[in-house]
């Protein structure tokens, strides 16, 4: 019986405790357990890596699994297991929690270990989102995981904190709460007393538990609500550009680098196993709607003056390519929406970071506020130029491997096709555009008296971009090994939304 | 001619009557008794007692006794053993807060004794006569209960208010009462379910179900259901404050039980279907306009009230399912969940309660989650509890009430309260972001003392582990879930 998967999951909400409730623990002190701590459960987290370890890369199905009766009056089983679709968002995860906790030493000053806590149970919600194989185990996950967010926001955002985070808890709660209906739905209709969504994927592909076509239509909109909302797909979105502005930097960074990829990871697990014949049916209306997004995302993201609000709406637009290339249904797409969400983790993940840089130094985030940052901190000016050019999708980046499979999955899908891509490339036209025309403001021209004084980027800061630009520049000049550990699980999945589609 | 003295069992009603006698002698015993704080010791060890009483039984098959008035099963020991818990951690509200309020005297807790061996009588009776003299005899100590803190015009206006709607229920009740015996010529519920299940003309007499109707309207005000609500949020505002907890948690908890015998065992739905639909209404109603009508509140303790009546309509969802299995469990589990949540939510309320002062409103409570971390964090818990969040206990038996409730074929029932659960997320949060995120210049001064302390401490950490320990407790409460026969 192996326990990695349990340990990860819950290694993080026991560091919550600590970091809470051990005694005469200084606010110095807190800081530092809670970065150990998550530093720890990457560390067990590495044997995870495809080709490395425990994880076998070239098998479709699920992995380390671990499975235990639970509440056995209802057939829900404690049931953990991960697979190539789950694998990299699992390592994005651990990677980023340790990255967003040292973001905190500069960021966060009052109420430090509740904030450390609450970021660290955050973590474990996450993991079990990625991780959970049982249909209402992952439902427990996916609303737990509010409830920090909730802390987060509400508690050290800035002055329209209260609103944001009750707007932000409201909308996922009211998507939510139609999930937990459809999951009660399924476990009724199938009639097997069980939770188990590898079994029940099963017996629908083998026609032993067959949907009423209207019902499963209905059905599969409940779970789209819920992800919709999480990603956010365009008209969803509108909690999003309010949580993140007024989050505080650690809470973006985490906001943006891991619960919006729980939107994309459930549309792939949920929506497209449970319903393959709802997903066809849906593809091109959704694919439409991811469309209006992405440029909808762009063009709002260039009208603004705030920083941090121009990176939440570029967050819409990007995420609009991720849920393109989830409904374009082959396996090229679901290959490229997968490590597009792991890219935007990562870019978007910086984009928060050197945004919440230049705000400690001025307490500022308009962009008129700034100027001429590249004579003043040159090193902070190369680092995000970089990131910015992999949010953009410059070839030679992570962004660019992302997009573009992406975009050769929607052309050749048979239910989207050229149209989408056509108006998909538009918005990487319009990223371009809206970033570089905020870098140059931001960065370039003449230096100000404001910004005269900024020193450039302290050891600290750079330690937590230098992992990020590490990996972009990975993934972006070699992302086989990354497509290679998830082809498996992608193809078995894409062959079982029909026959059509295996072809291709 | 032989005169036949009937066999009695007496361990049929064994924890109520414990408690009665218990709170006979206390009643004396308090008249020497200086400290007040013994006086709420001995009752509770009353109450230890009389849920240990009912231990042996646990898992055995029902007994019946009483000519079948009486009736002891595993349904009945767990809402026994609801109510105990219940109790005791309202005396433990109670201890301090009556001393400041300057109303400390010692029949509080034998009045709360009688009280809560008349609610366990709900449970065991299976007899409509029964459940009419226990509701009276609860009621009767719930009007002293609820002006207890006379010199306030607002404790006795609840009293006064509680006992009008108490007579109107009564009347209602007794009045059903007579119509269902007047069809089938019996009060015993067991012999009613017979009586309709050989008689196709009983089942469809519109006298038996104007009784049986007159019977709903008068569980329903004890439960607060729409509409016979209205007296609620007023009594439970008026009242003292742990008074208010220990209505919200066991009068509803009783209610239910009562409600539970006689769907059960009289009017099952494979004999009289009708009343489901009724119910299944009245159900969805309750949830929308409790939760609906919570949102306008500023007051606390009126927030409390109305929040309670949302619930009752979940609680509603699963009767509705009662024939499904896994249904009864459902109900008793979500009575659990919902009597420790809500008891313990009151607790904030008691600890901002100054002499005479009245700081129910939710502004005062800004800050204190900082000020009083425990006290602040187990609200919190209540208050996502109540929402419906994960892991709570909260949310675990909302799922269980809607999947009996779709399981039924009732799935419209099952969307109305989720949706109403979002709109319930709303002002629940409200009080949290009270406690955490606001800060007040000059803050409320808040009580806290140890038997404060440990009382919510329990219902918070229960509270948490419930989710958890789903499948013990299911089975806790259900393991023979006696017809009564």
């Amino acid at each position: 019986m192996n326990f990695l998967l349990s340990l990860i999951v819950w290694l993080p909400l026991l560091g919550a405790l600590v970091v809470l409730f051990a005694p005469g623990l200084s606010d110095h002190t807190a800081k530092r357990v809670a970065l150990v701590w998550s530093l720890a459960v990457f560390v067990l987290s590495l044997p995870l890596i495809p080709g490395l370890g425990v994880f076998d890369g070239a098998r479709a199905e699920l992995q380390l699994v671990e499975r235990v009766p639970w509440i056995s009056a209802f057939g829900v089983d404690y049931f953990l297991a991960v697979d190539g679709i789950s694998i990299w968002l699992v390592l994005l995860t651990t990677f980023l929690t340790p990255i967003t906790i040292l973001s905190t030493f500069d960021a966060i000053n009052t109420r430090v270990r509740a904030f450390e806590a609450f970021m660290l149970a955050l973590q474990t919600g996450m993991l079990g989102v990625f991780l959970a194989q049982d249909l209402f185990l992952f439902y427990i996950f996916w609303e737990f995981t509010l409830v920090p967010m909730y802390f987060l926001i509400g508690i050290w955002g800035g002055a329209r904190r209260i609103y944001a985070t009750v707007k932000f808890f409201l909308y996922t709660f009211a998507a939510s709460v139609l999930m937990l209906l459809a999951i009660i739905a399924l476990y009724v209709l199938w009639g097997q007393n069980s939770f188990s969504l590898p079994d029940m994927v099963q017996a629908i592909r083998n026609n032993q538990f067959v949907l009423d076509q209207n019902l499963g239509r209905w059905l599969f909109l409940a779970f789209f609500a819920a992800f919709a909302v999480k990603v956010p797909l365009w008209p969803f979105h509108s909690w999003l550009p309010d949580a993140h502005t007024e989050a505080p930097t650690p809470g973006s960074v985490i906001l943006a680098g891991v619960l919006l990829k729980l939107g994309g990871y459930g549309f792939i697990r949920f929506n497209l196993q449970l319903f393959p014949e709802a997903s066809r049916f849906f593809a091109p209306a959704i694919g439409v709607l991811a469309v209006i997004g992405i440029i909808y995302g762009a063009w709002i993201a260039y009208a603004q003056t705030d920083i941090k609000k121009l990176v939440a709406y570029s967050s819409v637009s990007h995420m609009g390519f991720v849920v393109l290339g989830i409904f374009a249904l082959n396996p090229i797409g679901i290959h490229g929406a997968i490590l597009q969400m792991v890219n935007h983790g990562i870019s978007t993940g910086a984009l928060f970071l050197i945004v919440g840089m230049i705000y400690e130094r001025r307490h500022s985030r308009e962009i008129d506020a700034f100027g001429g940052l590249w004579r003043v901190m040159p090193v902070y000016t190369f680092l995000s130029l970089l990131i910015i050019m992999s949010s953009i999708g410059l070839p030679a980046l992570n962004g660019f491997v992302g997009e573009a499979t992406i975009m050769f999955g929607t052309f050749s899908s048979p239910f989207l096709g050229w149209e989408f891509a056509a108006f998909g490339l538009i918005g990487v036209i319009l990223a371009a555009v809206y970033l570089l025309w905020m870098f140059r403001r931001v960065m370039m021209g003449d230096v100000t008296e404001a910004t005269a004084k900024m020193r450039d980027i302290s050891r600290l800061e750079l330690s937590m971009l230098i992992p990020l630009v590490a990996l972009i520049l990975l993934i972006g000049l070699y992302p086989t090994p990354f497509f290679r550990a998830m082809n498996e699980s992608v193809t078995a999945l894409a062959n079982g939304l029909g026959p059509v589609l295996a072809a291709r | 001619m032989e005169f036949q003295i009937p066999q009695t069992d007496f361990t049929t009603i064994g924890p109520p009557l414990v408690l009665s006698v218990w709170a006979t002698a206390l009643l004396l015993i308090d008249l020497f008794i200086a400290n007040k704080r013994t006086t709420a010791i001995l009752a509770l060890v009353g109450l230890a007692a009389g849920a240990a009483v009912a231990l042996p039984f646990y898992g055995q098959t029902p007994r019946v006794s009483f000519e079948g008035m009486a009736l002891l099963d595993d349904t009945a020991i767990a809402i026994d053993w609801i109510l105990t818990l219940v109790t005791a951690i309202t005396i433990l509200f109670a201890m301090d807060y009556l001393k400041r309020q300057a109303i400390e005297m010692g029949e509080f807790y034998p009045v709360l004794l009688f009280t809560t061996s008349a609610m366990m009588m709900m449970a065991h009776g299976r007899n409509l006569i029964v459940l009419f003299i226990s509701l009276e005899w609860l009621s009767i100590g719930l009007y002293i209960l609820a002006g207890f803190a006379y010199p306030r015009i607002r404790s006795q206006e609840a009293a006064m208010k509680y006992l009008l709607y108490g007579a109107f229920a009564a009347g209602f009740l007794i009045y059903g009462t007579a119509l269902v015996y007047g069809v089938t010529g019996t009060v015993d519920m067991a012999t009613i379910a017979d009586q309709l299940r050989a008689n196709q003309a009983m089942r469809t007499s519109p006298l038996l179900l104007v009784g049986l109707g007159l019977l709903l309207i008068g569980f329903g005000y004890k439960i607060s259901m729409v509409p016979f609500h209205m007296w609620t949020p007023d009594v439970y505002e008026g009242s003292p404050t742990p008074v208010s907890a220990y209505m919200s948690a066991a009068t509803k908890a009783a209610g239910f039980a009562a409600l539970l015998r006689v769907v059960q065992i009289a009017f099952p739905v494979d004999v009289l279907p009708t009343w489901q639909i009724i119910v299944a209404i009245l159900a969805a109603l309750t949830m929308v306009i409790g939760n609906i009508a919570a949102v306008a509140q500023s007051n606390i303790k009126r927030m409390l009230a109305y929040s309670s009546i949302a619930h009752a309509g979940f609680i509603l969802c699963a009767l509705v399912a009662i024939g499904e299995p896994g249904a009864v469990q459902s109900y008793l589990y979500y009575i659990l969940a919902y009597a420790l949540t809500n008891l313990g939510a009151f607790a904030v309320v008691i600890a901002l309660e100054q002499a005479g002062e009245e700081r129910f409103d939710i502004a005062d409570l800004a800050g204190i989650g900082w000020r009083q971390p425990l006290l602040g964090a187990a609200m919190a818990v209540f208050m996502l509890s109540l929402a419906g969040v994960p892991p709570l206990a909260g949310f675990f038996a909302k799922w269980l009430v809607f999947q009996v409730a779709y399981q039924a074929g009732f799935w419209w029932l099952a969307l109305i309260g989720l949706l109403s659960s979002v709109v319930s997320a709303f002002y629940y949060l409200r009080i949290i972001v009270n406690m955490y995120m606001r800060e007040r210049s000059e803050p409320v001064p808040s009580f806290t003392t140890a038997p404060l302390l440990l009382g919510v401490g329990v219902a918070a950490l229960l509270v948490v582990v419930q989710g958890f320990l789903t499948n013990p407790v299911l089975t806790l409460v259900g393991q023979t879930v006696a017809a009564g026969r």
